[in-house]
């Protein structure tokens, strides 16, 4: 094809911003090659990182894909708030404030919140059910690399072809009538992303039910690895129909059919209820972690077992069950007719009762408890009363009749920042300071982590509760600006500088990482916190092989009848352990579905074609590897042992 | 690596059990992207614009020459799984060959229907039916050629190392998938071709 130089540089068209961007990704890429070079890294990099299977090196560098898209999401929100902060501000342009709210959608939960939640679930899920890790440990290290392939494709587009434009929602036929690739970036970005979490569900899944540590049943699973099996069970089910919408999407924009389309049959609604049949249960894929790492953390620091095991697990059931049924809600006002509103309004309303059933939980476990305001618990004490507001307007929005006042309107957009940063935010965070030291032996600054908190906290109020009385007095979302008549002016300021506020939060959490990494002293005991979770059972940092000997469970809270002397946890003999070889193949997969996708987005087909041949090679290669891993003898196992911090009083 | 004697030989090592569970799971996946091509194929079905309607352009003798076809090969696969599991190495292979033949008639039949279909007007453009349509037909054919390209996979490592752990739970597991596209196929047959021609 064809193509304009100035549209596939958009950096030629001379928007002071984009040209900022674009040398700011290159000079951060030539910083990073010329640091690896420098420092001789390249070997290091290679073997112990970009190769690895193990679970928990993969869960690290998800978590860190997930910050620097934190800064990049974080960016496109500062902007946008600078841009509405005064009205009729030319800050940016109408079509460039079109991209960057889109993209800071698609930044904030498919490349933040999504890695983010699958990294701790990496760390955490295989050493709370005692396992040695993962039950396909080369298909995760797929899953990452096809979720870092969508990233960068997605990343890549502000700078070359033109960024989507049309909302996380891509709704057709808007998305079709945008003049760059961007729509087409966005299908790619989200096929092969999406590819890859389809695999982690299955890789989780999988896990869960066959690779528990002897005599864990099932209602004897941490609650975290509960809710993380609900979750992937939704990935399951809610991932595959988003792939076939952004395949018949890919194929209305790239090869003229007619799925989307508003001519010879074409029906552009169907889009919206396919997306939104995954995009609902998606909220649940990110919110159904946290609730688990909350349940986690509140039991670690009231020091009591989680109040009403059973009824958490039969609320997370009935969640996934339910998050399948309310998807119409998002598009009430697009003519369904009276009977389908009120449906889905009944069934939306009904999903605050088992999320009330939790929040009661909560409440009810820190009830009398011995609470220890660390870190970690502060986030998650902050994130009951915000989320309860968040979900207490998400039920004034579920009536149907109602939603036509506020549909649209920023009261939606401070309704979800309301549920989704408290919610996921302030719980994988929670989940990072909680569990940092299992995985580096020593502790984040408790200190700067609580000043962290507390400008996070307050600057969301003050960033996102004047956008509910924004949305009522009638402000609608994704308008790059407004008169000076409407008087919105003044609590758009106050959100702005609120949003500084996050900014300046999180400046400060970043130093608090840097500096304990440098200073926070090391060599504490095993298990920190004094927690309830199988996992701080081992030695600390972690080992490769997660534990020496298998767990042997026989109750809930065996881990802490274990540390009160009452039951014996590792029974037996240090054996020989089987661990899984690396392989650079799925960073080939990874690379390859880049350049691949690269190609679609801009019609090249014969590249693409060729890009195509390294991913049925890296298929095909898998098929005919025997390789068997490796084996860690005893001598060495024990030797590691030596060198690791124990829990109190115990010795190998 | 343990092997149990008493289970068959895709079952017999903990791997094995994990890729036999991990696949069906998998297959769960599946199952959602064919009922999403079902249900979109059902909204879209009247939705013909200017062009032609199923009943025009269907001809049942392709149709039912596939379905033969199809169906017999998953009979065979299954011939060869049973095969390998009382050890007639020889035997099942000569099926799996005979499965990845007629897989390849099957293909060649279709691409045959979708050039016919394409002198019939239903261009993948033509409208939101014929759309849907070929996207229906399209993902599950393109399934059975990656399916080809599998097996023969299989059969030059079933040549090369004989039947073992490894390799039985490899064939086994395709024999799964290609179970499973043979009840897409049916739900095809039935709710496409035979709902179009009434």
């Amino acid at each position: 094809m064809n193509y304009p130089i100035e549209e596939f540089f958009q950096f030629l068209k001379g928007d002071p911003l984009i040209i900022g961007a674009t040398f700011s990704i290159l000079l951060g890429g030539l910083a990073v090659v010329l640091g690896l070079t420098y420092f001789k890294k390249w070997r290091w990099l290679y073997d112990n990182w970009l190769t690895t299977v193990d679970h928990k090196k993969i869960g690290i560098m998800y978590i860190l894909f997930a910050l620097v898209m934190l800064f990049r999401g974080g960016i496109d929100a500062l902007m946008m708030r600078a841009q509405t902060a005064i009205p009729e501000n030319g800050f940016i342009s109408a079509q460039h404030y079109n991209e960057v709210f889109t993209t800071h959608g698609l930044i904030m939960i498919l490349f933040m919140a999504m890695p983010f939640v699958v990294g701790l679930i990496n760390i955490v899920v295989p050493l709370q059910i005692g396992a040695r890790d993962v039950a396909f440990p080369y298909l995760n290290a797929v899953s990452f690399w096809l979720m870092v392939a969508g990233g960068i494709l997605l990343n890549i587009s502000f700078i070359i072809g033109g960024s989507p434009d049309s909302g996380w929602t891509s709704y057709f036929p808007l998305a079709a009538e945008t003049e760059t690739v961007g729509s087409v970036y966005y299908m790619m970005s989200l096929f092969i992303s999406g590819i890859g979490t389809t695999i982690t569900g299955v890789n989780f899944i999988v896990t869960i039910l066959k690779m528990r540590a002897p005599g864990m049943t099932l209602m004897k699973m941490p609650m975290f690895t509960w809710s993380i099996l609900i979750t992937m069970i939704i990935v399951l089910f809610a991932f595959p129909p988003l792939t076939i919408a952004i395949m018949m999407g890919s194929f209305d924009l790239l090869f003229g059919s007619n799925f989307f389309t508003t001519q010879n049959g074409g029906m552009d609604m169907l889009w919206a209820n396919l997306f939104w049949i995954w995009g609902h249960p998606e909220v649940y894929i990110v919110i159904l972690p946290a609730f688990g790492i909350f349940s986690e953390v509140i039991t670690a620091f009231s020091k009591k077992n989680l109040f009403g095991y059973k009824s958490m697990v039969a609320s997370m059931v009935a969640i996934s069950i339910l998050s399948f049924t309310v998807w119409v809600h998002h598009f009430y006002t697009m003519g369904q007719g009276a009977l389908s509103n009120s449906f889905f309004s009944i069934t939306t309303m009904l999903i605050a009762v088992p999320t009330g059933v939790k929040i009661f939980n909560w409440l009810a476990t820190l009830y009398k408890g011995k609470i220890e305001f660390t870190t970690p618990m502060l986030y998650t004490l902050g994130f009951i009363p915000i989320f309860t507001l968040g979900g207490v307007t998400g039920v004034m929005l579920a009536m149907a009749s109602a939603d036509y006042q506020y549909h649209n309107t920023m009261f939606l957009v401070a309704h979800f920042h309301y549920v989704l940063i408290p919610g996921t935010v302030f719980a994988v965070l929670a989940g990072f300071y909680y569990w940092w030291p299992m995985l580096f032996g020593f502790k984040l600054n408790e200190k700067l982590g609580k000043i962290a908190f507390w400008i996070i906290a307050v600057s969301f109020n003050v960033t996102f509760f004047p956008m509910f009385i924004l949305g009522l007095d009638g402000m609608t979302r994704r308008m790059s600006t407004y008169s000076e008549a409407t008087g919105f002016g003044p609590l758009n300021m106050l959100s702005f500088i609120g949003a500084l506020g996050i900014a300046v939060g999180f400046a400060i959490l970043v130093y608090g990482i840097y500096w304990s990494v440098r200073y926070e002293p090391r060599g504490i005991k095993a298990d920190p916190w004094d927690a309830r979770g199988l996992e701080w059972s081992t030695s600390m940092p972690v080992p490769a092989y997660n534990f020496a000997r298998v767990p042997q469970v026989s109750t809930l809270e065996s881990f802490w009848n274990y540390k009160q002397g009452k039951e014996e946890l590792f029974k037996g003999k240090i054996e020989e352990i089987h661990m899984p070889s690396n392989s650079g193949v799925p960073l080939v997969m990874g690379i390859a579905f880049t350049l691949w996708g690269f190609c679609v987005v801009f019609s090249w087909w014969i590249p693409a074609i060729i890009f195509a041949i390294p991913i049925f090679w890296t298929l095909f290669h898998r098929s005919f590897n025997y390789d068997k891993g490796y084996h860690i003898h005893v001598k060495e196992i024990e030797e590691t042992e030596r060198k690791l911090n124990h829990l109190r009083g115990e010795k190998i | 690596m343990k092997i149990d004697n008493s289970l068959p030989l895709e079952y017999s090592t903990e791997e094995n059990r994990l890729k036999i569970f991990g696949f069906w799971v998998f297959l769960g996946a599946e199952i959602m992207i064919f009922a999403t091509l079902f249900t979109v194929y059902a909204i879209l079905e009247k939705r013909v614009g200017a062009g032609p309607i199923g009943a025009d352009i269907f001809s049942l003798p392709g149709i039912l020459a596939e379905t033969f076809i199809l169906l017999a090969s998953s009979f065979t696969i299954g011939i060869t799984v049973h095969a390998f599991r009382i050890g007639m190495t020889k035997a099942g292979i000569n099926m799996l060959i005979l499965t990845l033949v007629l897989g390849l008639a099957f293909v060649g039949i279709e691409v045959y229907e979708f050039f016919h279909y394409a002198h019939m007007g239903a261009t993948f453009s033509a409208s939101a039916f014929a759309s849907s349509l070929l996207l229906t037909l399209g993902t599950h054919g393109a399934h059975v050629t990656f399916g080809l390209f599998w097996g023969i996979a299989i059969l030059i490592q079933l040549k090369k190392q004989g039947l073992n752990a490894q390799t039985a739970n490899k064939t086994f597991i395709f024999s799964l998938y290609w179970h499973f596209l043979d009840v897409v196929w049916i739900f095809i047959f039935s709710f496409v071709y035979l709902k179009g021609l009434m």
